[in-house]
Formats: C-alpha cells, structure tokens, sequence
C-alpha cells in the first residue's frame, strides 16, 4: 500500500518536473527558423513523395508556425 | 488501493495546479506599473499622463509584431501630442532588436526589456499585445495579436472614444 502510494507521488513529481511553461515572451529560440521542421522545402517534398508512395500517407507534420505563439 | 486515497490526491494535484498557473496579467481597469522602476533600456516619452498611451510589447522574432508597426506608426503621426506609443522589446539579445528596427523604422518612443522584468509583471498573454491606457495611466482596452486592418479599425475606434 504504502510502496504504491509512493510510487503514485514520485511519479507525479517526476512528470510534473518534466514540464516547463514557456512564457509568450521566451518564445524566441522556438521561433528561429532552425526550429522548423520544415525549413528545407526540397528535402521535405522528398520525404513526402517516398512516405506517399510507399506507405499513401503524407501531411501530418506538425501545425503551422514556429511556435512563437503569435497569434 | 484506496480509492478515497486517490481522490485525495487528484485534488490535492488539482489545487495544486490552479495555484502554480494563478496569473497576475495586467487587464483592463488596472493601472500600468511605474514605468521608470523597471530600468528599461532606452528612453522613456517625457510626460505620459493626461495623454492616451498604447503600450505595445513586441519581439524581432514575432511576424505580427512587423505587421503592426506601420499601424502604430500612422496612429502616432495622425493623433500627434495626444497619443504616446510606447514599444517594449522583449528580445533577449538587443543586436536583433536593433536589426528589426533598421528594416522597420519607427517615429514613436522604443525601449527594451533587457531583464525582461516588466514583462513578468504585466504577462502579455501573445506577441504582441498591446495597452491602451487613458490620461490617467488606466488600462482601458488590451489587444492580444495584431490582425492587420481589423486591429487598426479598433485601435482608432478605442483612441477616439478615450479623447471624447
């Protein structure tokens, strides 16, 4: 019982120390544009015709914007 | 296991929470915070009281930001001695600041957070947002983003309704 509740709370700490609350203003390094999944068009119209062909799957990369929260 | 143990917990997590994600963001009805306590970079406007004040938080980083500027610009130009706008940059490296500024050239007051202290005060919930304070220094309208014309028409809106 004991070992269980423990378990119960550290896990909890262990998941609550994993998150990290980027203020609007913090959001310039995540808004550089080598923080874009999708900074080389050639490369990924590459990746998306091999996924397609091979597997009739495509998009699926992620939501618009660099996550500067503008907006 | 105990369920009611459980329970306990979740609201103890739940309480918790709120408590750690309680904001003290400026609104409006609340009076902007003495300006010259939060040792901005930059000089501040002369005399702001009696004058409408937009306050306008902004980053290099940030496309709306870039958007915005030729408005606050045009607004400043047109409402002349009656309207101070006020930009705080909220870079971390003032160079990019600076480079924003050579392609973006404004007429009205910028200054920097570099500490980022005010900006911890006020919490501007998007980049940018943007105060608009009456002559006594009172946070009469908030504007979070900027959405191009539409924005502007309100800004106007909101500028003249404070100088009836």
């Amino acid at each position: 019982m004991k070992i269980k509740v423990f378990f119960i709370l550290a896990s909890a700490l262990l998941v609550g120390t994993g998150c990290a609350n980027v203020k609007p203003w913090q959001r310039g390094t995540l808004a550089d544009y080598t923080m874009q999944a999708d900074r080389d068009p050639l490369g990924t119209a590459q990746a998306e015709h091999i996924w397609f062909s091979r597997e009739e799957a495509s998009g699926g990369r992620g939501v618009g914007g660099g996550g500067c929260g503008c907006n | 296991m105990n369920t009611s143990l459980l329970k306990k917990l979740a609201v103890a997590m739940l309480i918790a929470g709120t408590f750690f994600t309680a904001s003290a963001a400026l609104k409006v009805g609340d009076t902007l915070p003495e300006l010259a306590s939060f040792k901005l970079e930059g000089a501040l406007p002369d005399a702001l009281k009696g004058k409408i004040v937009i306050v306008d938080f902004w980053a290099s980083w940030c496309l709306p930001c870039a958007k915005s500027f030729p408005v606050l610009d045009e607004l400043q130009k047109k409402y002349g001695d009656k309207l101070v706008v006020l930009a705080v940059n909220v870079d971390e490296k003032k160079a990019n600041m600076e480079k924003f500024l050579q392609k973006h050239a404004v007429g009205f007051a910028v200054v920097r957070d570099a500490e980022q202290k005010l900006v911890a005060v006020v919490e501007p919930a998007t980049m940018p947002t943007s105060f608009i304070l009456d002559g006594a220094g009172k946070v009469r309208f908030l504007h979070n983003g900027f959405h191009g014309e539409d924005t502007r028409k309100e800004y106007i809106t909101e500028i003249e309704s404070l100088l009836k």
